[in-house]
């Protein structure tokens, strides 16, 4: 690296964003599905229909959960919003042996349990971009995070790197080779630069209690409990007295929280030993209101009703923690802004592939003038082929298995996920047998039908299809289906690019060697 | 090969103990509340491992790289030794 600065940089950002390019790439893709979690959940449960929702939400929820489990230690109730019309429910068993949960979706009207297929929904592209699957969370996240350390150094080396950040906002030449995807590389990373560094820093904040703990091991040897009690304001749960207490009616507890949160809505609720004279009520307010997402919260005796503790905005390094965190999830976005954050994600995504795509090509190039490619540059363009087509196809496939596994099939939710790994799987040895462009557009055609005929199976299959949905004002399933129809285009569209590029053939190899020098400006 | 792998040693492993040591010596020394201390020290972490990471490739030889993290992490080992720098 004695050859300046500027070259050690390149060298950095090269290597730090390929190694982990492909882990990055799928966090990318994924994570930016999970800004649809709920639209993404709404539809994978055709059973439930759209619901507005109405002030007396709270109490439904109440009435029900005094139904379906009077005697568990703790609910946890969600209240519809606008963009999954449903209450979710969970609660401890106690029948169940340790810590045994179970959950239930409830019909907003009516309190009762709809019998939904079971289904991860968006819950699981949403945890698959911070922990994986097939391991343990703790694993996961560790992996992830580290991988989203090399993409801050990536950035930073990137930035470093480019001498002329604003020319290349509007710098693309199209169908040059090397040229044209180090374009399209600088055109996404500087397009969104401050998203991609805004995601990549409040990603690692995100977990940093868990990567960086040695500030709390120093201030708070030993006393982690105190450290989250002082920051999270989490009370020391109460044991229940045994002594019969009704639950007193929960629509004066709300009105007072809407005073309290000058007009904010409610979000959650958590029910600590109900009917018990210990009994608490937390209300918590609806956290698509705030940008930060450090909880404001009112906690009620449930017994008397009387104001136990309120939680509000907490001092100026946890609100900035709290900010980060909201605007990495982007809960507070209302439709355009969380539009925008889609393309800012979509962007990201690109950029991570046009890196992987980039480096290929300049070994190809270069191996074309001493002869075969070496094994790094084959295994790079095979997991290239396997994670940028594979994974939208995989993601296809997840919803196939949605809409075709049997309603009462043992294990629902965790077989949807299995087919997405084993598409996924499919398309990682798929380009062993095939030769290198064909696998790019057989692989990208396959997701394009694949998301393209998933509106006719929800024709042929749900009665909320595409005109149905129009008919019923569920704009979030009517926007979903045409949304798979718009991936099946982009998908469509990439694998009739490769198709008709000449420069990709690998069988003419003559192509690939770089044509006579043109003037470039 | 062998000045790479040092200076990715250098990046990562330097790095993150230098990151670690400031979080440390910051949390119980910023004037504000502990609690609030530990998260600015922590949120600041990972602009100081980068920057050390970035050291680690920047620095002409392999030797000012190592000299560059060794300096900054006994100044920081050192300061957390004084008593009352906190806990």
């Amino acid at each position: 690296m004695k050859d300046g600065f500027r070259q050690s940089m390149a060298w950095l950002h090269t290597w730090s964003g390929l190694l982990v390019g492909w882990v990055l790439f799928a966090v990318f893709l994924t994570g930016t599905a999970a800004y649809l979690r709920p639209e993404i959940s709404h539809w994978m449960r055709p059973e439930i229909a759209a619901a507005t929702p109405g002030p007396r939400d709270a109490e439904v929820a109440v009435a029900a959960m005094q139904a379906l489990a009077p005697n568990s230690p703790s609910w946890f109730i969600s209240l519809p919003e606008p963009r999954d019309t449903s209450i979710r429910v969970f609660w401890r068993d106690p029948t169940a042996e340790g810590r045994g949960f179970r959950s239930a979706v409830l019909d907003a009207a009516t309190g009762q349990p709809v019998a939904a297929r079971d289904t991860l929904g968006g819950e699981f592209f949403y945890r698959f971009h911070f922990q994986l699957h097939y391991m343990s969370a703790f694993w996961g996240r560790w992996i992830v995070s580290i991988c989203t350390m090399f993409m801050l150094v990536a950035i930073v080396s990137g930035i470093i790197t480019h001498r002329r950040i604003f020319a290349d906002f509007f710098t693309f030449r199209p169908a040059k080779g090397q040229r044209s995807w180090l374009d399209g590389h600088n055109l996404c990373a500087v397009l969104a630069l401050p998203y991609h560094l805004m995601i990549t820093y409040t990603g690692l904040v995100i977990f940093m209690l868990m990567t960086m703990p040695w500030g709390i091991e120093r201030a708070y040897p030993n006393q982690r409990g105190a450290f989250n009690a002082e920051v999270f304001g989490n009370a020391p749960p109460r044991r229940p007295l045994g002594q019969p207490a009704p639950l007193v009616p929960i629509a004066p507890l709300v009105e007072q929280a809407r005073q309290q949160w000058q007009g904010g809505a409610l979000g959650r609720l958590q029910v600590s030993n109900p009917n018990d004279a210990s009994a608490t009520i937390q209300l918590i307010r609806d956290d698509a209101e705030r940008l930060s997402y450090n909880p404001q919260s009112m906690t009620f005796s449930g017994a008397t009703g009387a104001l136990l503790s309120t939680r509000g905005e907490g001092g100026p390094a946890a609100e900035t923690r709290g900010v980060m965190y909201g605007l990495h999830i982007g809960r507070f976005a209302g439709p355009l802004l969380r539009g925008l954050f889609v393309l800012a994600g979509l962007a990201g995504t690109v950029m991570v592939a046009t890196g992987c795509v980039l480096w290929a090509v300049k070994q190809r190039q270069q191996a074309a003038k001493k002869g075969q490619p070496g094994f790094g540059t084959r295994l790079a363009e095979h997991l290239n082929v396997a994670t940028i087509a594979g994974l939208p196809f995989a993601m296809a496939a997840f919803f196939w298995a949605n809409r075709l596994l049997p309603q009462d099939m043992a294990q629902r939710g965790a077989w949807e996920v299995h087919v997405f790994f084993l598409a996924w799987g499919f398309c990682a040895l798929h380009p062993l047998l095939r030769p290198r462009r064909q696998a790019w557009v057989e692989q990208f055609a396959l997701g394009a039908a694949a998301f393209a005929l998933l509106p006719v199976l929800n024709l042929l299959l749900t009665q909320r299809h595409l005109g149905a949905s129009l008919v019923a004002g569920d704009w979030v399933r009517f926007w979903f289906d045409l949304g798979l129809l718009g991936c099946a285009a982009v998908l469509g569209f990439l694998a009739w690019k490769v198709a008709r590029h000449p420069a990709t053939a690998s069988r003419t190899r003559a192509a690939a060697v770089p044509r006579p020098a043109r003037a470039t400006s | 090969m062998a000045a790479i792998v040092l200076r990715v040693l250098g990046g990562v492993g330097g790095g993150y103990g230098i990151a670690a040591l400031s979080t440390m010596l910051l949390s119980t020394s910023l004037p504000m509340p502990k609690a609030e201390a530990v998260l600015t020290a922590s949120m600041a972490s990972f602009a100081i491992f980068a920057g050390a990471i970035v050291w680690a490739f920047a620095a002409r030889s392999v030797a000012r790289a190592w000299l560059g993290l060794a300096i900054p992490a006994a100044l920081l080992a050192l300061a957390l030794l004084i008593p009352g720098s906190g806990a």
